[in-house]
């Protein structure tokens, strides 16, 4: 573990500047300290591959089960059927939130970087955090109750008139407030904060002489905007709003708490019963679980952790490549 | 409209004829937002609902404010003025929730609050019984606690590892990256994990609060990372320098010199990371499972903690398990503000003197 492979600035390597003991007793030391360093870099690629292998062991014999036990999926007969609807409950709760927040998200961080009086701006990024620190499980809370009821009305309302739409035609339009609306409202709110910072420290990031330019050839604050900080920060913004994709699409317990759902696979928002997410299917059935349950939730887990791998690690990239054209 | 004009009005004006383009005097964004709050209040009275008269006052603000404009200064200033209001807009729109969410807290779950709830634990209670989130309170500790003492060595090391040993070489850039994927993975998934992992090395119904633990450092760890890691890279190089040149080796500038000086910075990190964990719910209502007295042994047995209590509390959907749930929330809610408030008095504290 300990021995110092060429790849390593460690003691003795040749571009680093610390003295070289590597030869003496005091150089024991950093031997064993590079070692620990190490292996605790090497614990997180074993944790992190751990997560899927474990996920795998223990949820594959559930790729292929006898039919009924999928029956509970909605009379699913396969996993791909029992799985499904359970993917476009979460694609479709996490799309809708990302409509709603992504343009607020973009308000807020123009707000903080550009509108704000700047002894204002320190202050809202600071209430921005706060509203990222709240946990899930009080939002889920603050959604099933208190914005459940303050919707009734609009979600009768939106019923009654706009049912020529998709997503607000139900057979029977939910009294108490807890629909798929809600519940993206409450999805929103929580990735709110998250795309809102990341497109604030983009937006801050802009040349200054970019915008100035902009300026002095008689732009108003908005084109200054849109010609001089938006191309600037396009792929910073594209990853900002992965990102809040990828929280959404894990989020559990605020649409545990707000949602009562079935299998279903329905565009409607706002009916009786909605469609459940990977997720909250998981929260909800992991008590009365026998062996062969467990290992389904496990799977469907996988398949979660599969779906949010794929959108961070595309996040991450598409960052990470804008940062390297930028630094050219 | 982009054309020049010739002055409007020939006559004595004309003698002091501005070059500039005629604008809307300063209030009058304000000035106009008064008029339609006081339109508002009029809706109000007249009997639209409260929300009904709010949007009808925002939307008649966002068509007249750049009507105006449009009028006066052009369509290019109307347009600005517009994303303007609605710049505004969008933040207003964002503080509702939280000014609506922590007043209901407040509202619902301060009565809760007594001494009584703090100190009592569940077992045995029904009915209109006297309970509490004693029991609960302790889980989250010892849980949140023992999955700080497992994160924080691990998330140091690595960042150690990352900053001042794998200078850009491939584990490193590799572990970043990851660490970055990590920030992403979803608590549930963190939840299953510790599950699989407990159920195929010790036994299958095993739930404890320690499993709890792994799941949500799993969670905090790179958090943790990431902080340090920017902590370590402020670190200036000047200061390494000279301590290499006293011959001092690389293991013992890190610790004598380097961890010292970013000190503050990585327990705020910590904390925030704690703060961030310790209302998870979703990875401990599978591994750590419900209880309704105090266990003190992370090891073993199930164990109850706040997040938990409050879905479960809400689950049982009856008066008092509402009146319960608000109650550990608005605890809940404290705990974290507390956390984050310290995270930035340690930092503040503790922050390198400038000299």
């Amino acid at each position: 573990m300990a021995t110092t492979t060429p790849e390593d600035v460690g003691p003795g390597a040749p571009d680093d500047t610390a003295p070289d003991w590597s030869n003496t007793r005091a150089g024991v030391g950093d031997r064993v300290f590079l070692g620990i360093s190490r292996a605790a870099a090497f614990t997180i690629l074993v944790a992190l591959a751990g997560v899927g292998v474990f996920l795998f062991v223990e949820g594959f014999d559930a790729f292929s089960l006898e039919p009924e036990a999928y029956a509970e999926g909605g009379g699913a007969s396969t996993f791909l059927g029992y799985v499904g609807p359970l993917v476009f409950g979460t694609a479709l709760a996490a799309v809708v939130a990302l409509v709603i927040a992504v343009p607020l998200a973009i308000g807020i961080a123009l707000f903080i970087s550009h509108y704000a009086p700047k002894r204002l701006a320190g202050p809202i990024a600071y209430v921005m955090d706060l509203l990222a620190a709240v946990p899930s499980v009080v939002y889920g809370l603050w959604g099933g109750s208190a914005l459940a009821g303050a919707l009734k009305p609009v979600i009768g309302w939106l019923g009654d008139n706009l049912n020529w739409i998709p997503f607000f035609s139900a057979e029977k339009v939910a009294v108490n407030g807890r629909t798929m609306l809600t519940a993206a409202i409450v999805l929103a709110v929580m990735i709110l904060p998250i795309i809102a910072a990341i497109c604030r420290e983009v937006f801050t990031r802009t040349p200054r002489l970019h915008e100035e330019a902009a300026l002095a050839l008689g732009a108003t604050r908005w084109e200054t905007i849109r010609y001089a900080v938006f191309p600037y920060a396009r792929s910073g913004i594209v990853s900002a709003v992965m990102l809040g994709l990828g929280r959404a699409l894990g989020e559990t317990m605020a649409v545990a708490m707000v949602l009562p759902s079935s299998f279903l696979v329905t565009l409607s928002l706002i009916g009786e019963s909605s469609p459940r997410t990977i997720a909250a299917n998981i929260a909800s059935n992991y008590k009365e679980s026998t062996p062969q349950m467990q290992s389904l939730l496990i799977a469907t887990g996988l398949v979660l952790f599969a779906f949010t791998f794929a959108v961070n690690f595309l996040a991450r990239w598409i960052a990470g490549r804008s940062e390297r054209r930028l630094a050219r | 409209m982009s054309t020049l004009q010739a002055p409007q009005a020939p006559g004595p004006s004309a003698l002091h004829a501005s070059l500039a383009r005629p604008r809307l005097p300063r209030w009058a964004p304000a000035g106009l937002g008064l008029i339609v709050i006081g339109l508002a209040a009029l809706l109000l009275v007249l009997g639209v609902g409260f929300g009904g008269s709010v949007a009808l006052g925002a939307l008649t603000y966002l068509v007249l404010l750049p009507t105006w404009s449009a009028v006066v200064e052009g369509s290019r200033a109307a347009v600005d003025r517009l994303v303007t209001s609605l710049v505004w807009g969008a933040f207003a729109v964002a503080m509702i929730p939280l000014v609506w969410l922590l007043w209901t807290a407040i509202d619902r779950g301060s009565s809760t609050i007594n001494l009584e709830f703090l100190t009592f634990e569940m077992r045995n209670v029904i009915g209109d019984m006297q309970g509490g989130i004693y029991h609960a309170l302790i889980g989250t500790l010892l849980v949140t606690l023992t999955a700080a003492v497992i994160s924080v060595p691990i998330g140091v090391f690595t960042a150690i590892y990352v900053v001042e040993y794998g200078k850009k070489n491939r584990l490193s850039r590799l572990v970043t990256f990851l660490v970055d994927v990590m920030t992403g993975i979803p608590s549930i998934v963190a939840g299953l994990f510790a599950l699989a992992l407990f159920v195929l090395l010790v036994d299958p119904a095993y739930r404890s609060g320690f499993a709890g633990s792994v799941a949500l450092s799993l969670l905090m760890i790179p958090t943790v990372v990431r902080s340090t890691e920017e902590m370590l890279r402020l670190v200036p190089e000047d200061l390494r320098e000279a301590s290499y040149a006293l011959g001092v080796p690389k293991w013992r500038t890190i610790t004598k010199v380097v961890l010292p000086t970013a000190f503050g910075g990585i327990v705020t990190g910590v904390v925030l990371a704690v703060s961030r964990v310790i209302g998870e719910t979703a990875p401990l209502l599978i591994v750590a499972g419900v209880a309704d007295s105090v266990n003190t042994n992370v090891f073993s047995e199930r164990m109850q903690t706040l997040p938990v209590f409050i879905y479960y509390q809400y689950g049982l959907a009856t008066d008092k398990g509402r009146a319960y749930a608000w109650g550990g929330a608005l605890v809940l809610i404290l705990l974290v503000m507390l956390l984050n408030l310290g995270a930035r008095v340690i930092g503040r504290i503790f922050a390198p003197k400038k000299g």
